[in-house]
């Protein structure tokens, strides 16, 4: 391991122009305390009814003569894991999410979302991203977790998205890198290249993205390479956990060494045929997503207890199945508040009986909890934000009180 | 390697490029013993400016040594009216080959429809298990490998076809009006769409464009008018149709006008099997084209405003009407000028100049060629201020082009996966919106890595472009020489001091082209 002063001179970069080129990540050095923030997108518009079972509704087992999930039943592994007397758990996440419910480590916000209304995936998803008040021109230069970044900027606050390009959310003044941890391979430079490589466009306006995308390129071959070694060292087979699995827990071990917000987006939930109930399409993709998360958490170690994370998607979706076994677009969706020290074990923010009558026009789960009210006091709660920074980050909006932590 | 260096050494000290030119020329000649006497090599050919070559850079997928001869031959205003009024094809032969080759090209949709919808009828019937499985994925497949045909054969072409313009017009379009291959059985006609549709209308007339979409089964499964009849409208459609494809987002038209245009796009759809049987009155408006149909008993035949005119005529007319009226607007010209001069400007084209284009546009009724003339031939075109950032398509292309120069590789998948790794794969744009033509969105430090690992995947010749596809054994093709008689002329000359100075450093030919193609110079145009 180098130490940053070395890192930092091999660059060829003073630590003047480091901060002004606003690089986040190992060129800072990370805050050894301070809370930690990961935003999880299901991009497509996952089937929160399936997932959080609204069990005490009848009109639920009408509404959904093949998809339903059976009510919780201690003899049926297949029926739904009780949460409460209305809620219940997809049995996809039993083994995974379950047990962090009992440590209340784990709540659910129904009746979540935008008020979006085009159900249009690209509309929705950028206006969530954005997280700008709805009507108007959006400025697709500033996206909310880049605002969030800006204004946390007094201290330093390493970003990073977990994606093949930087997403809408993460816009704004500051340059956040990016990089997919899908796959990772070789680094393909060595420390010498890089430095020529980064001098090449000294003094050029993509200097930033060069130094930070070829600097975060080794460190995570770095720390993947410390992870796989220790993971043989433990004797646990890497190739025994794949897709998100793999990727959250590479994610859990660059974020505890070095970063403070992140955000990774999982595609595939947008369900219109052949859902599957307590198997099928959604199961599969809730299971990784619930063994993700859960090795997340383990990974973190210590660092659970200062993370937080949060699950969203653009949309729910019908609160009928449609003709094809599957769910079209909806409105309303359920958010998941994950971490060590969260007020979990519960079920958070205004809720609605599940009836016909109760049905946003009468298809889909209302939206009783703003998505910029939860979010807005998830952070006022993790960094002590002034309602004027709180409107920084979500103009025109202002934080709910969801008492997350 | 020991010729390489003697040239940068060369290099260092000369100044002026028809000096470096003849220089390279003759330590060429010297090396590969070719038999072309230096006389003969510069017929009085003009040395390239900067500006040359930035202007050449842009109206091409970058410079390989056919462009920068004909450009030099034909001088700018011959070499763009070429461009502009390209004839014969004129491809490589082995590519050739390939695009007589490639069955998707001649596909016939109807057929080709009625025929997916049997098979999927036959495997619907099938009772779960292995079989259906399997028959499920054998259709996946094909759908799979005709797509990957077709994207195959617009990688080659935009590569390697002298018509350099129209092929980046072919991508523009696809973009413009853009289909996802995995929505419905898109995969089985995009080729169709992309040869039938968006390539012979490329350069012409923006209507007829328009048109050619409208009627296209891939445009009407993909946003839905397929679904858009009478009592059922569908608005899908009608809203992109002038939000994405015409007149923009603050185009000038209302919520009532999308509802109208749903309304006159009614019974516009596909059909793969027989005539439906209609009322006599009806039978005269029916159109059918291949797939494409026009169903008088799914249209909505009451009277409708667009834009503050009433839709006359009669069926089909009343389409062909409206979308005249539609692209007409000065609101659709003063959009696509908007749109190409993004593309070949940068980001927040000089309002004149879009102004200028707009005018071209209406004047002409939708003139592609003319046009993109008053853009190629303005001054804020010839004289760029910033460089304009290469898309993740055009840096690709043009790292292919430069390092093989004409020699025709044979393997696109590393292509492909370097597209899709950048984000910008062919007929993988989900949403109707197309990528983003502004820089932002491909700049971001993630990105800038993976160029640098694509150029050092073509700069050691490690990325088995010239592998046989189905897995056969690989041409010995080795490295690929950057340095060049092209690079001399065209490139060295330009360079940065930084650029020059990493290029030094190289401590290999393979490292060397790795700099040169990870170099701010390849990234901008």
């Amino acid at each position: 391991m180098s130490n940053p002063l070395t890192r930092r001179t091999m660059l060829g970069l003073t630590a003047g122009t480091v901060a002004s080129l606003g690089i986040t990540g190992r060129l800072y050095a990370a805050a050894p305390q301070g809370p930690r923030f990961l935003l999880v997108f299901l991009r497509g518009g996952y089937d929160a009814t399936n997932t959080l079972i609204p069990y005490s509704s009848g009109f639920y087992y009408e509404a959904r003569p093949t998809l339903a999930i059976a009510r919780p039943d201690p003899q049926q592994a297949n029926g739904a894991l009780e949460l409460d007397a209305d809620w219940a758990l997809a049995p996809a996440l039993r083994d995974s999410i379950g047990p962090l419910y009992q440590q209340r480590q784990v709540l659910f916000v129904p009746f979540a979302g935008t008020p979006d209304l085009s159900r249009s995936h690209f509309e929705t998803q950028d206006s969530i991203e954005l997280g700008q008040p709805p009507g108007g021109t959006h400025d697709y230069r500033s996206g909310f977790l880049g605002r969030l970044h800006a204004t946390l900027d007094s201290s330093p606050m390493p970003a990073i998205s977990f994606t093949d390009a930087l997403p809408l959310a993460f816009q704004g003044p500051d340059r956040i890198p990016n990089i997919s941890l899908k796959s990772v391979g070789k680094p393909p430079f060595d420390d010498r290249q890089i430095r020529i490589l980064t001098d090449m466009y000294a003094g050029h306006p993509l200097e930033p993205a060069v130094a930070s995308g070829l600097e975060l390129r080794r460190e995570v071959a770095q720390s993947m390479q410390t992870l796989s070694e220790e993971m043989r060292a433990s004797s646990r087979d890497a190739l025994s956990i794949k897709g998100f699995e793999l990727e959250a827990e590479r994610i859990a071990r660059l974020m505890r060494d070095n970063y403070r917000i992140g955000f990774v987006d999982i595609g595939g939930w947008d369900t219109h045929v052949n859902e599957g109930a307590a198997q099928g399409a959604l199961a599969s993709n809730l299971t990784g997503l619930g063994r993700g998360l859960a090795l997340f958490a383990q990974s973190l170690g210590g660092e659970w207890k200062n993370t937080v994370v949060v699950v969203i998607s653009e949309f729910g979706r019908t609160f009928r199945e449609n003709g094809d076994r599957g769910t079209d677009h909806g409105h309303g969706s359920v958010y998941w508040v994950l971490g060590g020290s969260v007020s979990g074990g519960r079920i958070a923010g205004a809720q609605q009986r599940l009836e016909r009558a109760n049905l946003f026009q009468d298809r889909d789960y209302p939206v009783l909890n703003d998505y910029r009210a939860v979010l807005g006091d998830l952070f006022r709660s993790l960094w002590g934000l002034t309602p004027a920074q709180c409107t920084q980050v979500f103009p025109q909006s202002s934080p709910g009180d969801f008492k997350l932590i | 390697m020991i010729l390489q260096r003697l040239m940068q050494t060369l290099t260092r000290g000369a100044r002026g490029a028809a000096a470096l030119g003849l220089a390279a020329a003759l330590l060429l000649d010297a090396c590969t013993g070719a038999r072309v006497a230096p006389a003969e090599r510069a017929p009085e050919l003009p040395t390239l400016r900067r500006a040359d070559v930035a202007w050449l850079e842009r109206v091409t997928f970058g410079l390989d040594t056919q462009a920068v001869g004909d450009y030099r031959r034909l001088g700018r205003e011959h070499y763009l009216e070429q461009q502009l009024r390209p004839t014969a094809e004129d491809l490589p032969t082995p590519i050739a080959a390939q695009a007589k080759a490639l069955e998707s090209s001649g596909v016939d949709v109807a057929a080709t429809l009625k025929s997916l919808q049997e098979r999927r009828k036959a495997l619907n019937a099938l009772p779960d298990g292995e079989e259906k499985e399997q028959a499920r994925k054998t259709l996946n497949d094909e759908g799979n490998r005709l797509a990957y045909q077709v994207i195959r054969l617009q990688l080659l072409r935009a590569i390697y076809s002298p018509a350099q313009l129209r092929e980046q017009m072919v991508w523009f379009w696809l973009n413009h009006f853009s289909v996802y291959q995995y929505k419905n059985d898109l995969r089985w006609f995009v080729g169709d769409y992309e040869e039938r549709a968006i390539r012979p209308y490329a350069l012409g007339n923006f209507r007829d464009l328009v048109l050619a979409t409208l009627e296209h089964p891939a445009m009407l499964q993909y946003l839905d008018n397929s679904q858009n009849a009478a009592g059922h409208v569908n608005e899908n459609y009608a809203r992109e149709l002038m939000e994405l494809h015409t007149l923009g987002v603050d185009g000038g038209y209302s919520q009532q006008d999308v509802q109208q245009l749903a309304r006159v796009l009614t019974g516009v759809g596909i059909n793969a099997g027989p005539a439906p049987h209609l009322k006599p009155e009806w039978q005269a408006l029916y159109v059918r084209r291949g797939a494409f149909e026009f169903n008088p008993a799914r249209h909505d035949f009451s009277p409708k405003v667009l834009l503050g005119h009433p839709v006359g005529g009669q069926g089909f007319a009343e389409v062909e009407q409206a979308v005249t009226l539609i692209v007409r607007q000065k609101a659709c010209a003063r959009f696509i000028s908007r749109e190409l001069a993004t593309y070949y400007v940068g980001d927040a084209p000089p309002p004149r100049l879009i102004e200028a284009m707009a005018e071209t546009f209406q004047k002409s009724d939708g003139d592609i060629a003319a046009t993109l003339r008053t853009l190629f031939l303005s001054a804020e075109f010839s004289a760029p201020r910033n460089g304009k950032f290469k898309d993740p398509m055009r840096y690709v292309l043009s790292a292919v082009r430069l390092a093989y120069d004409g020699r025709t590789i044979t393997n696109t998948r590393p292509l492909l996966d370097w597209l899709n790794a950048l984000g910008e794969a062919p007929y993988g744009r989900q949403t109707p919106d197309g990528y983003p033509l502004t820089a932002i969105n491909w700049e971001s430090p993630g990105q800038m890595s993976r160029r640098f690992e694509i150029a050092r995947a073509i700069g050691t010749g490690n990325a088995h472009l010239f592998d046989a596809e189905d897995g056969g054994a690989a041409a010995g093709i080795g490295f690929p020489q950057l340095s060049s008689r092209l690079y001399f002329e065209a490139i060295e000359p330009f360079l940065a001091a930084n650029t020059r100075a990493a290029l030094a450093q190289a401590a290999s030919p393979q490292e060397w082209n790795t700099f040169m193609l990870a170099s701010p110079e390849m990234n901008y145009e």
